[in-house]
């Protein structure tokens, strides 16, 4: 069981992923309940997902995918998540930059994925405001919780930073001149 | 000499807290080799041949007297009492031990230095002229630039994690001793009709496995949009770049293959997002960094020294030496001193821990208390007046950094090779020894006049071998060690790439080839003024080919005939 930070906080994961079945057809779309789907589940059932009378949508994009194919769909939506195959694989900071600089996208972006302590601090920054951990799969229970909890230390690492981000878009040498005066 | 503030000081000291956690938690079992090595690799970090190697950043090659102090003691501390100084204007250190690598850094930032990014795929620490600030030809002094870069690089959080290692250089004078040419980002500040300060912007530049020049997609990028442009290349290499083979993914290959066009066109439509957004540099914030920058307070001297000139007619080995290791500068009466790091028998770029020491006190007496490290492993003393040239020279030659070799075929440029470096097919200091070796006598070396040779001890070319005027590169061959052997390389403002000679060399054959090399340029110079690599570009690689590789068909034939005949 994967551990979901949100908000700089531990939280309980609601959203249930609903893939394609393994001879490729179509999910069964539940009635209610908050649910996220791949760009391209969304592409083909964006219809059928929006008909629904409960529940929230989530879509979640993978490092090679343009944000820019959600645009037009982020009114609809609730969570955009983006999936980091390795963490070493940093093509999703630019994806999450876009989606808050250019495309306006206020609500939750989430990381999933390869997502480990050492990256949050700067996951953060690029706009990121959930994370589910890649703990692997043989860590008992109470070792996760005490390795998320230590996790969250991870968003401190660093008290300032020289460039534009999502967290802070004004750069430092412009904050500083407006300490100065 | 830039000096931290409050802000930046905090930043490294932080740094020093994050990695010493992240070193914990994996000698504790909490973080597996995969996870902890991008983290260390962005420490400077390397697990080596026989221990780890630590790559310590010199931004921008500038060195204070204090901070060389600090890594002499860190060389006798936690290392074996040397260090050596990389082509990147870096310092590494061979043998210290992993879990004393937080108390290095935490040592470091106390004298405002640190290791940050100098390895891993990110972006670098960037590189400049090695004479900036003083050399005659500049046009703009780069250094404030180079420092704006470094913090703009410093931690940027999209761009940790990108296909491949970046790396920004900068250059601001009309011969380019920054190697621009041969960088991710080349950068050359120049000024308009105006007078306004901009940016020739070159992409794709880079050594290794496939060498290219690079190529410019700006002519005048002003000041005010630098960062705002990087952040644009950088942007379209970060989602672009090849992740599927880590050959393919330096960004010179990206611009291949999209072409120059194709990629300038990305990087545009991805600047007009940015462009005049809050990453426009200010008129504040460049003046604010200049003012950050200690400046020599130099003397009104005359043009000439009579006390040099006097020196210069009455020594020969003083004027051997002047002759090569003494540069012009902008400021009357005063010259920039390369202290040569090539003396034979010491591997290129080595420095002992009594050596730096020694330097510092030199750069302290001389030249401001400041020094800099070149890109072909050498230490400066960038401001010293023409009429101390004497005495230091006497005290540098007692240290044994006097040897009259810049711009010679001693002036080696390797890296450490097989012999320390986990990368490499095959050892580079060796070779460089019996080259220094071969060639040892000064008047053999100054009729041979300039000449540039570099070696890598594999293809990644840390060696910078595709740009020597001769180029020696290891290559495994079935498990062996031979050597491949180009020339025609040039840095600077003709960059070109060496072409191959033919096929490769035993080790203990090697300092022969080059023998047979220059004995062919000395046979077709048409003057002494004419370098050997000028010949090669005049008479092509075929006469020198002929001339190493004859002999031995010759040989071969002689040997087959002498065996049908017994």
């Amino acid at each position: 069981m994967a551990t979901l930070i949100k908000n700089a906080k531990i939280a309980a994961d609601n959203w249930q992923r609903l893939d394609r079945a393994a001879d490729g057809s179509l999910p069964t779309v539940p009635a209610t309940g908050d649910v996220m789907v791949s760009l391209a589940l969304w592409q083909a059932m964006a219809g059928e997902l929006l008909g629904r009378n409960g529940g929230r949508l989530g879509v979640w994009l993978d490092g090679s995918e343009d944000p820019a194919q959600i645009a037009d769909s982020l009114e609809a939506l609730s969570l955009v998540a983006i999936h980091f195959p390795q963490f070493t694989d940093g093509r999703g900071y630019s994806t999450a930059r876009l989606l808050r600089e250019r495309y306006g996208w206020k609500g939750e972006l989430r990381a999933i994925g390869d997502i480990q302590r050492d990256q949050l601090y700067y996951l953060s920054r690029c706009g990121f405001d959930a994370f589910v951990l890649n703990d692997g799969l043989r860590t008992p229970q109470e070792d996760l919780l005490r390795s998320a909890q230590g996790a969250l230390s991870a968003f401190n690492d660093f008290t300032e930073a020289y460039q534009t981000s999502v967290e802070r878009p004004v750069p430092l040498f412009r904050r500083r001149v407006a300490e100065a005066t | 000499m830039y000096l931290y503030d409050a802000v930046d000081q905090r930043l490294v000291d932080e740094r020093v807290s994050q990695f010493r956690d992240q070193t914990r938690r994996f000698l504790a079992g909490e973080l597996s080799e995969d996870n902890f090595r991008p983290l260390r690799l962005q420490n400077g970090l390397y697990i080596q041949r026989f221990a780890p190697m630590l790559r310590v950043a010199i931004p921008y090659g500038l060195l204070a007297s204090r901070q060389l102090r600090a890594l002499a003691h860190i060389a006798r501390k936690w290392d074996r009492g040397y260090g050596h100084f990389s082509t990147r204007q870096n310092i590494q250190y061979n043998w210290p031990k992993l879990e004393d690598v937080p108390d290095i850094l935490a040592h470091l930032a106390s004298v405002q230095m640190h290791a940050i990014q100098t390895s891993g795929n990110c972006i670098r620490n960037t590189t400049s002229d090695h004479f900036a600030g003083v050399a005659p030809d500049e046009v703009v002094d780069p250094l404030v630039w180079c420092e704006l870069i470094r913090q703009w690089s410093t931690f940027h959080p999209e761009f940790a994690y990108l296909p491949r290692k970046f790396k920004i250089a900068v250059s601001g004078a009309e011969e380019d001793r920054a190697a621009i040419q041969v960088h991710d980002i080349g950068l050359q500040a120049v000024r308009n009709a105006k007078g306004e300060t901009g940016f020739r912007v070159l992409v794709g530049g880079g050594l290794g496995r496939t060498p290219i020049i690079g190529t410019v997609i700006r002519e005048f990028l002003p000041w005010p949009h630098l960062l705002s442009y990087l952040d644009a290349i950088l942007r379209v290499y970060n989602r672009y770049g090849r992740r599927d083979n880590k050959y393919k993914a330096r960004i010179k290959i990206l611009v291949k293959e999209l072409t120059p066009d194709v990629f300038r066109a990305q990087a545009d439509a991805e600047w007009a997002h940015l462009k005049d957004g809050p990453a426009t540099l200010t008129a504040a914030e460049v003046a604010r960094i200049t003012r950050r920058f200690t400046r020599p307070e130099y003397q009104t001297l005359d043009a000439l020294s009579v006390q040099y000139t006097q020196a210069l007619a009455r020594e020969r080995g003083f004027a051997n030496w002047a002759g090569r290791n003494v540069h012009g500068h902008k400021v009357p009466g005063y010259a920039a001193v390369t202290l040569s790091l090539k003396k034979t028998g010491v591997p290129p770029g080595d420095a002992t821990a009594d050596q730096m020491d020694a330097v510092a006190e030199l750069a302290d007496r001389y030249s401001f208390g400041e020094l800099r490290v070149s890109h072909e492993q050498n230490l400066i003393l960038a401001d010293v007046r023409q009429s101390d040239l004497h005495a230091l020279w006497q005290e540098a030659k007692a240290l044994g950094l006097a040897t009259p070799n810049i711009g010679l075929i001693t002036n080696i440029i390797a890296c450490p090779g097989g012999d320390f470096c986990s990368l490499a097919n095959a050892k580079s200091i060796p070779v460089a020894d019996a080259i220094q070796r071969r060639f040892d006598d000064l008047d053999y070396q100054h009729d041979i006049g300039e000449l540039d040779l570099n070696i890598s001890g594999c293809m990644n070319s840390c060696g910078h071998h595709h740009v020597g005027h001769i180029g020696i590169l290891g290559v495994d061959k079935q498990g062996a060690e031979f050597y491949q052997i180009s020339i025609g390389g040039t840095q600077g403002n003709a960059a070109a790439l060496g072409k191959v000679i033919g096929p490769s060399f035993a080790q203990d054959e090697v300092p022969e080839v080059i023998e047979k090399l220059i004995q062919t340029y000395l046979a077709r110079r048409d003057s002494e003024a004419e370098r050997f690599v000028d010949v090669v570009r005049r008479i092509g690689i075929a006469p020198f080919k002929e001339q190493v590789y004859g002999n031995a068909d010759q040989k071969r034939e002689n040997r087959s005939g002498q065996l049908a005949a017994a």
